[in-house]
């Protein structure tokens, strides 16, 4: 039982919520995540430590309503309870000083490149974020990011904020302009990653993702999420969630994730439906 | 009753299993033996000889007192037979359903040189449901409590076994385990309509009864590593069991193709996170329906993933298994069973590579014809593949169910713990201690893949030594 003890929206479908979970609070490093189960007939999933307060016992968890269970979770207030969280689970970012540091974040990626960026800062890198969403309401942990940065952009794709173009374009632009980039961090939606890596690759750049397979224990038990890596299956729970860009199968990766798209459609419209007929009985009580 | 001659009880039948019908049970999730009546089970009790040196004893891994448990069903003492059993077996419902008796105690029975086996195990498993099914489960005495603390990680049957010798002699003990249930193989492996997990759970509940702390959602390596356990937590002892968890992939062509599960992942999705409930449940498998399923192995596993697919309405179930029926590991009972249920068993058949379309789902698998050669270091005959035999067949999931090895948390974490090349633990036999003051281990992390009676075997061992180290300090 893991209490919420706040919980707001940052955007759009995208809330944060801090969970009393004093041990992996005093234990998660940037990089790692929690697995969350919120009711019996639940299922498990995967989400980012975005940030942890040790003294209150805190971890936070930045989620996106993508389907029925981020949904649900979506729906939760202060003072609700989460049945399961379990971890820090996965390899901690390998950091270091690398000198120039670009963390990239797309849409809801941004939650989960933040940590890592912070961290790439105390290492000591002169750190570059390019923050990445579809239009401006959709823009998140703007100042989160700032406060971090040496540099600090914002892209959107309809251009009606920050620099209209994206994630790529900037990175490009930055790249021609012939600032030295040690390193990169990027995390987002497939299609976006593998555009990172392809505009990296060229110029031999150390590039990083996270990658998110779908998962179900996430303790290398159930090899639900392995991925390929240069050819060679690793399990993204255990070795990873992050992998070297440039070694990365991402056609095998969205093909995997698409395996349930099916099945997830309909437990959306399923939990929909309740949704609703939870909304009639209430309208009913009140009319009684 | 006592007063029947050896040659008269050599007379009576073995009693079968009352069983699901097959056509029925393998469209259903309930348990397929539906036990003994108190009847049969005496009259199967009258069997047994009651040999002076019963051999049947020496057979069972755990040297259940099996000649005394038969002579009190016999007598009709079902609740003293429980008792009896539970000398030496915490799980005896748990066994009673899956231990591999006819390599074990009823191949040693005397009875069996010439005619059918006592069936012990079947005997086993009745006297356990009796006493649950009477709702009087005896909760053990625990000795007033000594004030030392023990650790035990991972809560299959190693775990739960150790716990309770443990928990009996005095000692504060705290059960930690990864998953969010309680039970290890027992609850996200065997399926249910072969072990129902209520019965897992109705074992638990006794534990807890005893004042065996649990916690769940809680992952040692990660959490707490094995020296915070000790150093900061105040564990005077930690017993690892926690199992072989981590799937064997074939290595070959496509099997990270949409459709190709390992075992863990398909029968946990089902036990565990009962998605044949979808969408009452919110985990999804994927439909079996009319479809074609192949499972590659031979061993329980392997049974019990290619039955639950039948479950799930497969149309074709495949067992792809590269050497004979003789060499298959799988209980004896668990193969009768799947055939029953209409299983098509491949034999001697292997898979070289799984075929996908271009969006990335499985639709076939290519196959070559073994045949077997001299025995290899396992001492079965070797499977030698036939050149030019290759077939394919149309194929909708894959289950690849060929072992599993030793999950790498714990003892990356914790340096000192020896491990063996293959990455299994390496304790004194005797004793289960590993190279790490303190630190005990056994069940499947120390043996790979075995049997939840010799994982029970090693609990009892490792709570007797580390009682042992604990009162008198000496390592
Ligand atoms: C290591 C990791 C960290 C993540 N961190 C975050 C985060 O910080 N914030 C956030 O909003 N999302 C995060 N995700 C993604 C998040 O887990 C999925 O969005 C979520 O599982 C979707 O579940 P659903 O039932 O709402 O949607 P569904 O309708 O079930 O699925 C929508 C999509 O989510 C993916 N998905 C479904 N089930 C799983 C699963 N069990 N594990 C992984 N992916 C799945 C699939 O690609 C699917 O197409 C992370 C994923 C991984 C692997
Ligand atoms: C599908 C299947 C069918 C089987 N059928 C039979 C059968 O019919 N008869 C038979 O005798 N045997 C059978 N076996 C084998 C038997 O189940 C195992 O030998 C037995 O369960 C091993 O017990 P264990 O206690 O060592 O480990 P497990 O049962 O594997 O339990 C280990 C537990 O530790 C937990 N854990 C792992 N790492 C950590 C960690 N770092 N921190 C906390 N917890 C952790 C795991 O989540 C798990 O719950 C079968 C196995 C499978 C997979
Ligand atoms: S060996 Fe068979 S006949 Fe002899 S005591 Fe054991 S169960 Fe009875
Ligand atoms: S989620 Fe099961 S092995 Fe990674």
């Amino acid at each position: 039982m893991f209490k919420i003890i706040e919980a707001r929206f940052l955007a759009e479908n995208i809330k944060l919520f801090e969970i009393e979970a004093p041990r992996i609070a005093k234990k998660r490093k940037a990089g790692q995540f929690v697995i969350v189960r919120i009711h019996e007939h639940g299922e498990r999933i995967p989400l980012t430590i975005a940030d942890s307060d040790v003294e209150k016992g805190t971890i936070t968890i930045i989620v996106q309503g993508v389907g029925k269970t981020t949904r649900e979770l979506n729906l939760k207030k202060k003072g609700d309870i989460i049945l399961d969280v379990v971890g820090p689970l996965g390899q901690p970012s390998h950091i270091e000083n690398f000198g120039t540091a670009v963390s990239i974040g797309g849409g809801v990626g941004t939650a989960i490149a933040y940590p890592t960026a912070v961290a790439l800062k105390q290492a000591g890198n002169y750190v570059i974020t390019i923050n990445g969403a579809r239009n401006k309401d959709l823009v998140i942990l703007e100042e989160e990011m700032k406060a971090v940065s040496d540099e600090a952009y914002i892209t959107t794709d309809d251009g009606s904020y920050g620099y209209h173009g994206f994630v790529t374009d900037k990175l490009q632009e930055l790249i021609d302009q012939g600032k030295k980039i040690d390193f990169v961090l990027a995390i987002g939606p497939i299609p976006m990653m593998k555009a990172v890596a392809d505009v990296t690759r060229p110029y031999g750049i150390k590039t990083v993702v996270s990658l998110n397979p779908i998962m179900v224990d996430g303790t290398g038990m159930c090899g639900g999420c392995r991925v390929l890596i240069d050819g060679k299956a690793q399990f993204a729970c255990v070795d990873g969630p992050e992998f070297d860009a440039h070694k990365v199968d991402f056609k095998n990766l969205a093909d995997r994730n698409k395996m349930y798209h099916k099945y997830e459609q309909e437990a959306l419209k399923h939990f929909e439906e309740k949704c609703k007929l939870t909304e009639k009985i209430n309208t009913l009580e009140q009319a009684e | 009753m006592n007063q029947l001659t050896p040659k008269e009880r050599m007379k009576i039948p073995r009693h079968s299993m009352i069983e699901q019908d097959p056509a029925e049970r393998s469209r259903n999730f309930s348990e397929v033996n539906l036990g003994y009546t108190p009847e049969l089970a005496i009259e199967e009790a009258q069997r047994c000889l009651q040999c002076p040196k019963p051999t049947c004893v020496a057979g069972c891994p755990v040297n259940i007192q099996i000649k005394d448990f038969i002579t009190l069903i016999a007598e009709g003492d079902f609740i003293g037979a429980v008792k009896k059993i539970k000398e030496d077996n915490a799980l005896p419902a748990i066994c009673g359903r899956v231990c591999p008796q006819e390599e074990q105690c009823e191949e040693a029975c005397v009875v069996g040189k010439r005619g059918e086996p006592v069936a012990i195990g079947y005997l086993e498993r009745f006297v356990a449901d009796y006493e649950r099914e009477s709702g009087k489960i005896d909760v053990p005495e625990v000795k007033v409590s000594n004030g030392k603390k023990v650790a035990i990680v991972g809560s299959g049957p190693a775990g739960l076994s150790c716990a309770k010798d443990l928990r009996e002699k005095g000692y504060e003990v705290t059960v930690f385990e990864a998953l969010h249930e309680l039970g290890g193989v027992l609850v996200y492996g065997i399926p249910e309509f072969r072990l129902p997990k209520e019965i897992v759970r109705t074992e638990i509940d006794g534990l807890k009864r005893m004042g065996v702390k649990f916690e769940t959602d809680a992952i040692i390596g990660r959490v707490f590593t094995v020296d915070e356990l000790m150093e900061e937590e105040g564990y005077d002892a930690v017993f690892l069991g926690v199992g072989a968890g981590l799937p064997w992939f074939l290595g070959i062509e496509g099997e990270n193709l949409n459709g190709v599960y390992s075992a863990n992942e398909f029968l946990t999705r089902v036990n565990l996170m009962k998605a044949y409930q979808f969408p009452e449940y919110d985990s999804p498998i994927l439909d079996c329906h009319n479809k074609n399923v192949a499972v590659f192995g031979g061993g329980n596993t392997a049974m019990d993933a290619v039955r639950t697919s039948l479950r799930l309405g497969a149309k074709n179930a495949y067992i792809v298994y590269r050497r004979s029926e003789k060499e298959m590991p799988a209980r004896v009972e668990e193969i009768k069973h799947a055939k029953e249920e209409g299983v098509q068993f491949m034999l001697l058949t292997n898979p070289v590579r799984l075929i996908g379309d271009d969006e990335g789902w499985l639709k076939g698998m290519e196959l070559i014809k073994m045949e077997l050669g001299e025995p290899d270091e396992s001492g079965r005959r070797r499977p030698i593949p036939i050149e030019g035999s290759n077939f394919t067949v149309d194929i909708d999931v894959a289950v690849i169910a060929i072992g599993n090895g030793p999950n790498p948390l714990v003892t990356q974490t914790t340096p000192e713990i020896e491990t063996s090349r293959r990455g299994t633990i390496v304790v004194d036999p005797e004793t289960m201690k590993t190279s790490k003051k303190g630190v005990f281990a056994g069940g499947d992390i120390v043996t790979g893949g075995a049997t939840v009676i010799l994982a029970m075997g090693a609990g009892r061992k490792a709570a007797a030594a580390i009682d042992h180290y604990l009162q008198n300090g000496a390592w």
